[in-house]
């Protein structure tokens, strides 16, 4: 079978909750097949990462047409933490973990976690920042290196 | 359709999954398991037990309730059961493939 997917590399560069849920389910659906999966957190995919932030964020209530809100309305005071805590009592509903305990997960289910040095140098950024379960900092050539076989799938989110 | 496992015919679906729990034996599910080249101890025996309590309590199967069980942690399912350990586990269990995501 050699067209099958060996490995999955995520590439995360966005901090809406959707984005960030997102490549988690993917890569630990991946995990749960037997598959090898790597995620890469650059620009502000790296909040998901940060032990101060990662439960904390958001569903993007404008420039999101998904939403169904008219965009003037999206942009009030607290409708996006409204639209998030809806968001976030659906997911729980279905069982999905909050930010944290996905991390937690994904690393325990063999997953790898990086951290792209250039995005961590940019938004000033030290180990103590994010979390325990980091495998490392990476520049993105070394990412790519870690696609080192057959059946290996770079998807950018 | 049908199958013949540790010298039992049972049916099992187009996956290998038994359809008919009640055919279910340890040495089929010994069988099963070395398909994975996975030889069965009894730390896997339990976590297979504590799988088939829950599914017959109708409970939907998933990696965070595996983390929850309190039977086993989710690093030491992974390498009890190599390979998508939800789905082997199950296999091996003589329950259904789960349809969880998660």
């Amino acid at each position: 079978m050699g067209t099958k997917v060996k490995k999955m590399m995520f590439i995360l560069s966005k901090a809406t909750i959707e984005n960030a849920y997102a490549a988690f389910v993917m890569a630990n659906g991946a995990r749960m097949e037997g598959i090898e999966s790597e995620i890469f957190f650059t620009f502000f995919g790296l909040e998901a990462i940060q032990k101060k932030k990662m439960d904390n964020l958001h569903v993007a209530t404008v420039g999101n047409p998904g939403m169904h809100i008219p965009t003037m309305i999206g942009g009030l005071p607290g409708m996006e933490a409204l639209a998030t805590k809806m968001m976030k009592k659906e997911m729980e509903k279905l069982d999905m973990p909050p930010v944290s305990e996905f991390i937690e997960i994904l690393s325990d289910s063999g997953c790898r976690l990086w951290g792209c040095k250039l995005a961590v140098d940019m938004f000033h950024l030290e180990e103590k920042d994010l979390i325990d379960e980091l495998d490392g900092i990476l520049t993105i050539g070394d990412f790519y290196n870690r696609a080192d076989q057959e059946g290996c799938q770079i998807v950018f989110i | 359709m049908k199958k013949v496992i540790a010298q039992t015919e049972i049916n099992v679906n187009e996956e290998g999954y038994l359809t008919d729990f009640a055919q279910w034996t340890k040495e089929i599910g010994t069988e099963i398991a070395t398909d994975y080249n996975i030889e069965m101890t009894d730390r896997h025996w339990e976590v297979v037990k504590w799988i088939q309590e829950k599914v017959n309590e109708g409970a939907a199967l998933s990696i965070r309730g595996i983390k929850k069980s309190g039977v086993i942690d989710i690093k030491s399912f992974y390498a009890l059961f190599p390979g998508g350990p939800l789905k082997v586990s199950t296999k091996i269990a003589g329950v259904p493939k789960p349809k969880s995501c998660i």
